[in-house]
């Protein structure tokens, strides 16, 4: 067993659902919140099932697939998936688009949420179908998300260390939304986000390589160079676009 | 019909949000699929030059988006 390997799908694959989890959660604890725990559980549990059930239908197909076909389609999803992350990250990183604030999504989620709710007329146990469907939404795409991530990193051979990061990830933050009661604000978002961004970059490139048949230099290695250049180049990005964006005009002398 | 519409569009943002960074990177994988191996470039700097052109991408789309949203 290659442990660099195994390391790195079971961190990528935690960190990126991680990210994932927590964002599921604050929907759902808005939903919980505003229009009763039964609705938003179980959309939050049918969207559990859906996902469920089309891993289980799709999932064995997978490995039907060549490898090398299997590598290049999903190295070009990640790469796309990835450096839209990234991209984001780095601009949030340079200031130049506000920061993803769970506190704030939370509040506007309980806002959007609460005003179709006239108090006082909903029956506690009734079905809320606006919040079955919100939960049920919520869940179901950052959950084919988490599918997505997990299928990524371990394509390599390393799919049950990939899905290992994703479950711990997921008892986690489900366990700490249960404790708390309230979204996981303190969870550094966008850093954990500007990290994936570099991991799934990385893996994206690897694996198209490995699906063009590129020898790597230094075989596995090359994915620890990867990600040291996706980090380099993004990082050269966050300066140019800080310089940019603050700057004054050309033309135009500050006072 | 209108939340299968939705859908598809959500999962579509997933991969894609700003149409010149998908087509930069598009345009990458393209030059690395068909241009090349016809340009019979060796081996281990394929890799190479298939980073280098989408961590190009990268920075020209950020420092042009930072462009873009700069304050006057």
């Amino acid at each position: 067993m290659n442990w660099a390997h195994t390391g790195t799908a079971i961190l990528a694959a935690f960190l990126a659902s991680l990210v994932e989890f927590v964002e599921a959660l604050t929907i759902v604890l808005a939903v919980g919140t505003t229009r009763g725990w039964r609705s938003a559980l179980t959309g939050a549990g049918a969207g559990a099932a859906f996902l469920a059930v089309l891993t289980l239908a799709f999932g064995p197909a997978l490995q039907r697939i060549p490898i090398t076909s299997l590598q290049l389609v999903v190295g070009i999803l990640l790469l796309f998936f990835g450096m839209r992350w990234l991209r984001k990250a780095a601009l949030r990183s340079a200031g130049v688009i506000g920061m993803h604030d769970e506190s704030a999504i939370f509040a506007r989620e309980i806002a959007a949420l609460s005003a179709g709710v006239p108090t006082g007329v909903r029956a506690p146990h009734a079905m809320d179908r606006v919040a079955f469907l919100t939960s049920f939404k919520a869940v179901t795409l950052e959950g084919l998300e988490v599918i997505f991530i997990v299928i990524a990193t371990g394509v390599g051979g390393q799919l049950v260390a990939a899905a290992l990061g994703a479950v711990l990830a997921g008892v986690l933050v489900i366990g700490a939304g249960i404790a708390l009661h309230r979204p996981l604000s303190r969870v550094p978002e966008n850093t954990l986000k500007y990290a994936v961004g570099v991991l799934l970059s990385a893996f994206g490139v690897f694996w198209i390589g490995e699906g063009l048949r590129y020898p790597w230099p230094g075989e596995d290695l090359a994915l620890v160079g990867l990600m040291v250049g996706f980090l380099g180049a993004s990082l050269v990005g966050v300066a140019l676009a800080r310089g940019r964006f603050q700057s004054p005009p050309a033309g135009r002398i500050s006072t | 019909m209108n939340a299968l519409v939705s859908a598809v569009r959500e999962v579509w943002g997933l991969f894609a949000e700003d149409a010149s960074f998908t087509v930069a990177i598009a345009a990458c994988l393209v030059f690395a699929w068909l241009v090349m191996p016809a340009f019979a470039v060796s081996g281990p700097w394929r890799g190479v030059i298939l980073f280098v052109l989408l961590a190009s991408a990268l920075i020209e789309n950020i420092w042009r988006t930072a462009g873009r949203r700069a304050r006057p």
